[in-house]
């Protein structure tokens, strides 16, 4: 018998990592894969509270978030591609020229 | 008791390879300690008696989502981070903003969620009743994904693309 | 029986031609320019004509209403026309003058640049004093005040491009500006305690009020302030600064605007007040002072003037001196007499003078004419009848008008009497003296009847003639032509015939004059006992109801007449003898008199003291207040401040724009933490 609380710290832990790893990482991949991190303690949130209410509804909703995120990763990763085409680097602080 | 003990192992694990995540400087290391996130994950999932989104979640996340990672950090040949000079404002406010709103949420979620604990295969997980209200309660949800899905498709398939690849092929003489 | 007689007719013709001339004039040959002008002028004297004609037919006062102006709530104020014999007499002397004159000055500025502006201008004058003198309320006259103020300033600064011009425009606008504000404030309280500005609701409003004996009751004020307004309009202490100055313009409008018609709007305006006047005893003694010093003190600077133009100046100061005391002891008619003779005269001597400054070229100083008779004999002979009009030498115009206000100046008090024949003593002297300067003796000047092109303009003197005038060179003194020389010999037979309406009955007349006039002035004059005696004199105050002549005193006023015509013919001695016979002496007498010389030659330094008093700190604070202080540092600092604060925090937050990824997503982490923080403190409130 774990308590919610539990679940719902890991996921809070997992979102931080997550939103961290979005702050200090330069490579742009490496920051699409805390976007997923994030995505995944969402997930598991998602999960502990329909656990608790004994609803299905919850899982349902995971199986939606899980299919947005894929799409997601593959568009993200396409526009990654063609960024890499013209600029030549992976290093997000190089991709700047949108600035005033 | 069985409960507590497998959820802070594969809990321990899972936090863990998140921590990994962030300290890795190859992103390859990443990728891989993402997947054992995932897995720990699908544990976790099991824990709670949700087998279908486990499932799902160890085949389409770990399994497919994350290959397509490896594949494109391997096709763009991505190497070890090079130590640029980054921004002061995501050092200096942004994580203290974050570290300020995951403690908050922390607090209030541990304190206001009372005292009911979650039972090992709470959840009823029989896929039957799931593709019942895939069906029939979320039925339009479901096929507006599948629309999106299409048009992350022909997205990721325009933006991949080759230049070249996208002009209008010449006469042939 | 009341006819409408288009009274509204009379102002608006000249406006129409001053519309055409100023809008299309340009384009005009002179002669286009010349018979727009004088048509329309004529055409309003030619109205005025008809207006007599129409006079006796018509009930006394003859108003006509043209439209409605203002109506809100009780007020109310129309545009319409009063006529009674006090109107009649200053539109014949408006009109006809102003026609005389605008015929001169197509002679005079035929060869001047700007013709069409000139006679444009003229004719919005004459537009605006015909207003003024018609009005049947203030407010109406008001306009018609303000707009002679306007076009003396159009017209002062003829030649604006010349800074003394320009500056002698602005300094006449303004002092008049001055004056008007105190007129204002009179109609200020006209309207808050008689509810209308409309003449005959004032006057019967007034009439039944009582004399006020002490000294700041409601209708004193307000006849003060209108003295005010009649101060800066006709040139009294202390707003007389603007006259000598005005000068600057071309002749014709020192004959038309500050001899004949602008400036007499004061005394005009006194007139038609009586009423209230009469009722307020001490501004009337205020009024006579004021004429009476007046009077004194411009006759002693025009005696050592030496432009001929400023001499005349400060005579028509001192000539309004004598209307204004006539004024102030009640003698409206007397008053207004005195303004029509005048008119003829002064506007007669401007004009000559102008005559005489075309003949030399644009000579100006007296002391480079001389001898001029035989050359100019036209302009000598004309100029010689409005001397001895003005010196007031019977039987010349000038002597009965003089002679009659020196007389009711006499019944008030004597003090008014000495010092106004010792004011017709040095009258007589300075024209005299201008006479025999300019005609008589040696020709002191540089022209030669052969050609010579000596243009007068780097002379120095006490009025530099303006480079405009004249430079033509004709070569050589030559009389002005036929167009110039009808209206000096039309004036100067008014000049000669002009008193013969007023000859009083001591002297065998019927003052027809004053009897005219009777009826506006008897009917409302309160029951005042005007005689302010200085000390308990045997002297019975001899009540003076207008239109009458006292059937007894006649001696004494005999006496009186004798001692003026005494004191004019000294002054012609005097003149004679400083300047023909014994010409050095004035010189001695100037070097004796040393520093009292010099006062009065520097117009008292009059002009340095408002310099030093009012203009230099009022224009000292207005460049340090109101300029650099709150224009500058208030206004354009809050719209400059606010446009380089708007820069500046746009400079500050652009930072945030900096392309990098990082850095937004660090912003974003912020907003959520903020967000979160926000919606737990809302949800736990």
């Amino acid at each position: 018998m774990v308590p919610l609380s539990y679940y719902l710290v890991l996921s809070g832990f997992l979102f931080a990592c997550g939103v961290t790893g979005f702050l200090i990482k330069r490579n742009i991949i490496t920051i699409f894969m805390s976007i997923e991190l994030m995505l995944n303690g969402v997930n598991l949130s998602f999960v502990a509270f329909a656990a608790q209410w004994h609803a299905l509804s919850g899982q349902v909703f995971v199986f939606f978030v899980m299919v947005v995120a894929a799409a997601e990763a593959a568009v993200g990763l396409a526009i990654i591609i063609a960024v890499y085409r013209t600029r030549e680097t992976l290093n997000v602080d190089r991709v700047n020229l949108l600035k005033l | 008791m069985l409960h507590l003990i497998l959820f802070s192992v594969f809990g321990l694990i899972c936090a863990a390879a998140a921590v990994n995540l962030l300290v890795q400087s190859h992103p390859i290391n990443s990728a891989l300690s993402l997947v054992v996130v995932m897995g720990s994950l699908a544990v976790e999932y099991l824990l709670l008696g949700a087998e279908f989104v486990a499932a799902v979640q160890v085949i389409v996340y770990a399994g497919a989502i994350m290959v397509l990672f490896v594949f494109v950090i391997m096709l763009l040949n991505a190497g070890k981070e090079e130590r640029t000079k980054g921004s002061r404002v995501s050092l200096f406010i942004g994580i203290p903003g974050v570290t300020i709103g995951s403690v908050l949420m922390a607090w209030v979620l541990i304190t206001h969620s009372g005292t009911r604990s979650v039972e090992a295969g709470a959840l009823p997980g029989d896929p039957r009743q799931i593709a019942q209200l895939l069906f029939h309660q979320f039925l339009l949800p479901f096929e507006v994904t599948s629309i999106l899905v299409l048009i992350a498709i022909m997205g990721a398939v325009v933006l991949a693309a080759r230049p070249e690849a996208l002009q209008p092929t010449e006469e042939k003489n | 029986m009341n006819p409408n007689l288009h009274l509204w007719l009379i102002p608006v013709l000249p406006l129409i031609g001053a519309a055409i001339n100023g809008l299309f004039g340009r384009r005009f040959s002179r002669a286009a320019v010349t018979s727009v002008a004088l048509l329309f002028c004529g055409a309003a004297f030619a109205m005025a004509l008809w207006v007599v004609s129409q006079f006796f037919y018509l009930t006394m006062p003859h108003t006509e209403f043209l439209a409605a102006w203002i109506r809100a709530g009780s007020f109310q104020a129309d545009f319409a026309f009063y006529l009674d014999q006090l109107s009649l007499v200053m539109l014949l002397v408006v009109t006809g003058v102003g026609f005389l004159i605008h015929i001169y000055s197509v002679g005079y500025m035929w060869e001047e640049g700007g013709f069409y502006r000139f006679f444009a201008y003229m004719n919005l004058f004459m537009f605006f004093m015909l207003t003024l003198v018609l009005a049947s309320n203030y407010l109406l006259m008001f306009i018609g005040w303000e707009g002679v103020g306007l076009a003396s300033y159009l017209l002062i600064g003829f030649w604006f491009t010349k800074d003394s011009a320009a500056s002698a425009g602005k300094k006449a606008f303004i002092v008049n500006r001055i004056g008007d504000f105190g007129f204002l404030i009179a109609l200020f309280l006209l309207i808050q305690h008689f509810g209308s500005l409309d003449f005959t609701t004032v006057f019967q409003s007034v009439a039944p009020l009582s004399s006020e004996s002490s000294g700041a009751g409601l209708l004193t004020t307000i006849a003060l302030l209108l003295l005010l307004g009649a101060c800066g309009k006709s040139a009294q202490i202390p707003l007389y600064v603007w006259l000598p100055d005005a000068m600057e313009g071309p002749t014709p409008v020192s004959a038309l605007i500050h001899a004949a018609t602008m400036v007499t709007a004061g005394v005009y305006m006194i007139s038609r007040s009586h009423v209230i006047f009469e009722r307020a005893p001490t501004a009337l003694t205020v009024v006579a002072i004021i004429g009476t010093l007046t009077a004194l003190f411009a006759a002693s600077i025009g005696v050592v003037q030496t432009d001929i133009k400023k001499v005349l100046a400060y005579s028509t100061i001192s000539q309004l001196g004598y209307m204004f005391m006539a004024c102030g002891v009640a003698a409206f008619s007397a008053g207004i007499f005195h303004l029509m003779t005048h008119a003829f005269f002064k506007g007669l001597l401007f004009l000559a003078a102008g005559s005489v400054i075309h003949g030399l070229s644009g000579e100006q100083d007296m002391r480079r004419m001389g001898g001029l008779r035989k050359k100019i004999p036209w302009t000598f002979w004309t100029m010689t009848a409005a001397t001895f009009a003005i010196a007031g030498i019977f039987p010349f115009a000038g002597f009965f008008s003089k002679d009659e206000i020196l007389w009711r100046a006499y019944q008030a008090n004597w003090i008014y009497w000495l010092i106004g024949v010792f004011t017709a003593f040095l009258t007589s002297f300075y024209m005299f003296r201008l006479w025999f300067m300019t005609f008589f003796g040696e020709y002191r000047g540089g022209l030669e009847t052969s050609q010579r092109h000596q243009i007068a303009a780097d002379h120095s003197g006490a009025g530099a003639p303006a480079p405009h005038e004249h430079e033509h060179g004709h070569g050589g003194i030559h009389e002005s032509p036929k167009v110039m020389l009808i209206p000096l010999v039309i004036l100067a037979v008014l000049s000669v015939c002009g008193g013969w309406i007023g000859v009083p009955g001591s002297l065998g007349g019927n003052n027809q004059f004053d009897k005219f006039l009777g009826p506006v002035f008897r009917s409302t004059a309160p029951d005042v006992n005007l005689n302010h005696t200085a000390s308990g004199e045997a002297t019975q105050p001899e009540k003076q109801p207008e239109g009458e002549e006292p059937k007894t005193g006649h001696g004494t006023e005999l006496i009186f007449t004798g001692i003026s015509l005494a004191v004019a013919f000294s002054g012609l001695f005097l003149a004679w003898l400083f300047y023909l016979r014994r010409p050095l002496l004035p010189q001695q007498i100037a070097h004796a008199l040393g520093g009292f010389y010099n006062t009065v030659l520097h117009k008292y330094y009059v002009d340095e003291i408002y310099a030093t008093l009012f203009v230099k700190p009022l224009v000292d604070g207005s460049r340090a207040v109101l300029w650099h202080g709150i224009d500058q540092g208030v206004i354009d600092a809050a719209v400059d401040g606010s446009a380089d604060g708007a820069r500046d925090v746009s400079d500050t937050v652009r930072h945030m724009q900096s392309g990098n990824v990082r850095s937004y997503a660090g912003w974003v982490a912020v907003g959520a933490a903020a967000l979160i923080a926000y919606m737990i403190w809302v949800a736990f409130r």
